[in-house]
């Protein structure tokens, strides 16, 4: 772990009474608190950092320990730890039920440290909720357009989770209870997962509707015909009338995506035709363009 | 009334070690929703994550009930707004 500087972090100097600091902590965390900032993983992570100065400096022992070591702090704790154990295992004989601390206060410390805020400043035994994690799932296209399964592994732990057809670019789903563990028998906090889907290089969706442009060229676009478009679930032949114009759109009912959690349900396929102007005309060809340019 | 849907305020607030009050004061001013049964109060468990969090503007940030009224309107609006925002950031793909 990088060296944090904790007075920094809470905007004070080393100075400061235990009455500064307390002022300071509720001042960031009223700015910074997970709560307060849903979906903002950059508060999130300077309420973590908020909350490691606090644990640090409203503690007068941990506080002179950090003045005292510095960057070094951690080792410093470490090394006493491991030489107090070794003093009193070379007694320990005679002196059993002096045996070494209890390790649960150094892992414990541990924790506040890296786990955020405990609850105890408050002396309340509290049943609190775990944690809720966020994380970013980035889905192909096509992938979204259909339910299928994926199993993802949060906090090594893996899970299986079924992602319904129809899900949306930046839309977020909860799973409950695969968050953190609950605090004192509370329950454990929820998992929300915020997808990420990739663009399609024809198709742009919009809601449920996806939008596409079509090349016709000239001659079918004046004369008519018959051509063969792409959709999500395979190729689509359409009549295309005569005289179509450019930019005609056309709306093929239900070859859109399926609408989330809506089983049979689909959007629309919003077809718009851009004509091609033919190019390197033949000396005949153009000759003929000239002869209907003129009729 | 289901008691596996709602929670006795009573014994949420012993288990929380936090006063009936409070939970008075965020049902008084329409935060959350309580039911009475023989005299006894209850809130459904969809709430339970709000009111927790309510717990924690409380007692972790001491913001008072007015300031948990604000903070709660606001939130509700950043959050309109976030949806909001995602919505028109996927309309925009439609012209990049």
């Amino acid at each position: 772990m990088t060296f944090v500087d904790y007075y920094k972090v809470l905007g004070i100097d080393k100075t400061a009474t235990a009455k500064d600091i307390k002022a300071a902590y509720r001042k960031l965390a009223r700015k910074f608190h997970p709560d307060l900032n849903p979906n903002d993983k950059d508060a999130k992570t300077n309420f973590q950092q908020i909350n490691e100065a606090n644990e640090v400096l409203s503690d007068p022992e941990k506080r002179k320990k950090y003045d005292q070591y510095g960057s070094d702090w951690q080792h410093a704790e470490e090394f006493e730890k491991q030489q107090q154990y070794r003093e009193q295992s070379s007694n320990a004989w005679g002196q059993r039920n002096q045996g070494p601390q209890s390790e649960g206060d150094f892992s414990d410390f541990f924790e506040s440290m890296f786990g955020g805020a405990s609850g105890a400043g408050r002396g309340r035994q509290v049943k609190y909720r775990g944690e809720d994690f966020n994380a970013e799932l980035h889905l192909e296209f096509l992938d979204a357009c259909k339910t299928h399964k994926q199993t993802l592994t949060v906090n090594g732990k893996s899970i299986r989770i079924t992602i319904p057809a129809g899900i949306e670019n930046g839309q977020t789903i909860k799973i409950a209870g695969h968050g953190g563990a609950g605090i004192n028998g509370g329950p454990n906090g929820n998992l929300f997962i915020t997808f990420s889907i990739a663009n399609h290089p024809v198709f742009k969706r919009l809601g449920f509707d996806l939008y596409a442009t079509v090349g016709l060229d000239l001659f079918t676009a004046v004369l008519g015909g018959e051509i063969t478009i792409d959709t999500l679930d395979g190729k689509v032949k359409l009549k295309v009338a005569a005289e179509t114009q450019n930019g005609t759109k056309i709306k093929l009912k239900g070859k859109g995506v399926p609408v989330y959690k809506s089983e049979g349900e689909f959007g629309d396929l919003f077809i718009t035709y851009v004509i091609k102007i033919p190019t390197n005309l033949t000396p005949k060809q153009k000759e003929l363009f000239t002869e209907l340019s003129k009729s | 009334m289901p008691t596996n849907r709602f929670i006795e305020v009573k014994a949420f607030c012993i288990s929380h070690n936090i006063e009936v009050s409070f939970i008075s004061s965020l049902h008084e001013t329409g935060l959350i929703e309580i039911h009475f049964d023989h005299e006894s109060a209850f809130f459904d468990t969809e709430q339970l994550q709000q009111v927790e969090k309510f717990i924690r503007f409380h007692y972790e940030l001491d913001i008072n009930i007015e300031g948990i009224e604000c903070i709660n309107h606001l939130l509700q609006r950043t959050v309109a707004l976030q949806d909001e925002i995602a919505s028109l950031r996927n309309r925009l793909n439609l012209y990049e």
